[in-house]
């Protein structure tokens, strides 16, 4: 055991392969948050769209979450590495392609959790709404989402952890992220142990202080009784 | 206020409604009884459009809810309703329940809506549970609660859908009382309730429904004394033996 190649490299490993800044373009967080966030807003469209009673709304969201649930996520980057560049005939950068394949991809997970935690909501909460004179948008925004967030939220948060750790796949298209930062490392010290024991304990560190806050928010969002 | 004409409507093949006609007076205090599955909430439902109807037409203070220019949700306005499990919104205090809709319907301030509300509290007698969340309160409590908040749009006409069903016994004389206020300062209300002394003592006139239509109506003295369809007379008298 030699974990002082730890504390040699721990300016690249944090640095360029968790936050992102360094010499290569990388960083699991740099990938991860916006992913997380955009990916979110695409899916409670998706969400949405999946329960719209309008055909040519309700149909294009149910095809779309049946592709990209349907496919692995190494070939979704594939497909915005390879293809869409000789489609468009641009070159687009590692981190755009990388970002882009994260957020159309879990948005089909993320759209999916949305529509559960919206049928989750009695249906009399919409009816109540509606007798008061609400529109359908002031219904969704004021009395289901709230109810639903609330319901969504175990799904979701396990669903962003699942995300967190898949940015690991975005390695293959030369994006230098913790596990590729280490894979980067080990080829010249050959520490394996040491180096991955050490990236598993910041994975971990990142995903349980998730799961932390989860349980809060889930708290904030219950009424005290 | 409200008039049925013809009315029809189907779930599927199944006909729960079969050719209303009924007129509801401004100011009329109508109770609508019935066994389960005679089409009684549907046909309140049906008033504010929860329900849409097949054949003929519902006219709400003269307008006709199938008119495609109808502004639908200015008209649920003017309607209250009253849910036989209240539907209050859990994740919002009393108050936020009662000053919702006002303020983004009717875009009311909050200072004003707030000021309703309180009074409102007050009337239904809980003044003291407004930052509480339904979840504390008791069954009548939160049923008195959905009647203050359907009044909070100030509404031309309240529906009620068996109010009284789903609590205790103890607590349904609080939310009858409510409901008798109401009906004295000349509010018009359409009420679907097995409650047949409210009936005796507060409606103007009682409607006996069974499969999807409307066997027997009249004054409530007539209504339980001399019933005239020997179908009424067996409801009432397996509701009223005990």
């Amino acid at each position: 055991m030699e974990f002082s190649v730890i504390v040699k490299n721990f300016d690249f490993l944090i640095a360029q392969g968790l936050l992102g800044f360094g010499n290569f373009v990388g960083g699991t967080l740099r990938l991860a948050v916006p992913a997380i966030v955009l990916g979110f807003v695409l899916g409670i469209f998706i969400g949405l769209g999946r329960l719209a009673r309008r055909p040519w709304i309700r149909i294009p969201a149910t095809i779309y979450v049946e592709i990209f649930r349907g496919v692995p996520l190494v070939m979704v980057i594939f497909w915005f590495w390879f293809i869409i560049p000789v489609l468009l005939r641009v070159a687009l950068p590692e981190y755009g392609v990388a970002l882009t394949a994260f957020v159309v991809f879990e948005a089909a997970y993320l759209g999916e959790i949305v529509r559960a935690g919206i049928q989750s909501v009695p249906r009399g909460q919409m009816e109540a709404a509606t007798a008061t004179g609400l529109s359908s948008a002031q219904t969704m925004l004021y009395v289901i989402l709230p109810q639903a967030l609330k319901n969504m939220i175990p799904a979701l948060v396990t669903q962003f952890i699942v995300l967190f750790k898949d940015t690991s796949l975005a390695s293959i298209i030369g994006y230098v992220d913790l596990t590729k930062a280490a894979q980067i490392v080990n080829n010249r010290e050959i520490r394996p142990f040491e180096l991955y024991l050490f990236i598993a304990v910041v994975y971990w560190l990142c995903t349980y202080g998730m799961s932390l806050y989860a349980r809060h928010l889930e708290q904030r969002f219950t009424p005290s009784v | 206020m409200v008039k049925f004409q013809h009315v029809n409507k189907w779930y599927g093949s199944l006909h729960v409604l079969r050719e209303i006609n009924l007129r509801i007076a401004k100011g009329e205090v109508v109770v609508v009884c019935g066994p389960s599955g005679s089409g009684k909430s549907t046909l309140i439902r049906c008033i504010n459009r929860l329900e849409p109807i097949q054949a003929g037409e519902i006219f709400v203070d003269g307008k006709p809810l199938s008119d495609p220019t109808l502004d639908l949700r200015a008209l649920r306005a003017e309607i209250g309703f009253v849910f036989q499990q209240f539907n209050l919104y859990p994740h919002l205090t009393v108050r936020e329940n009662l000053t919702l809709a006002p303020m983004k319907v009717r875009k009311v301030s909050r200072g004003e809506a707030e000021a309703i509300a309180a009074k409102l509290l007050e009337r239904v007698g809980i003044p003291d549970k407004s930052n509480a969340y339904p979840a504390n309160l008791s069954g009548g409590q939160q049923q008195r609660v959905a009647i203050a908040r359907a009044l909070a749009m100030q509404p031309k006409i309240m529906l009620f859908d068996e109010p009284t069903s789903a609590l205790d016994p103890e607590m349904i004389n609080e939310v009858l009382e409510v409901m008798t206020g109401l009906a004295k300062e000349g509010m018009t209300m359409v009420v679907v309730t097995h409650e047949m002394g409210f009936a005796r003592r507060v409606a103007h006139r009682v409607l006996f429904m069974d499969e999807g239509q409307i066997i027997e109506e009249g004054a409530p003295q007539t209504f339980f004394e001399t019933p005239g369809s020997p179908r009424t007379r067996q409801f009432l008298s397996k509701i009223l033996s005990h």
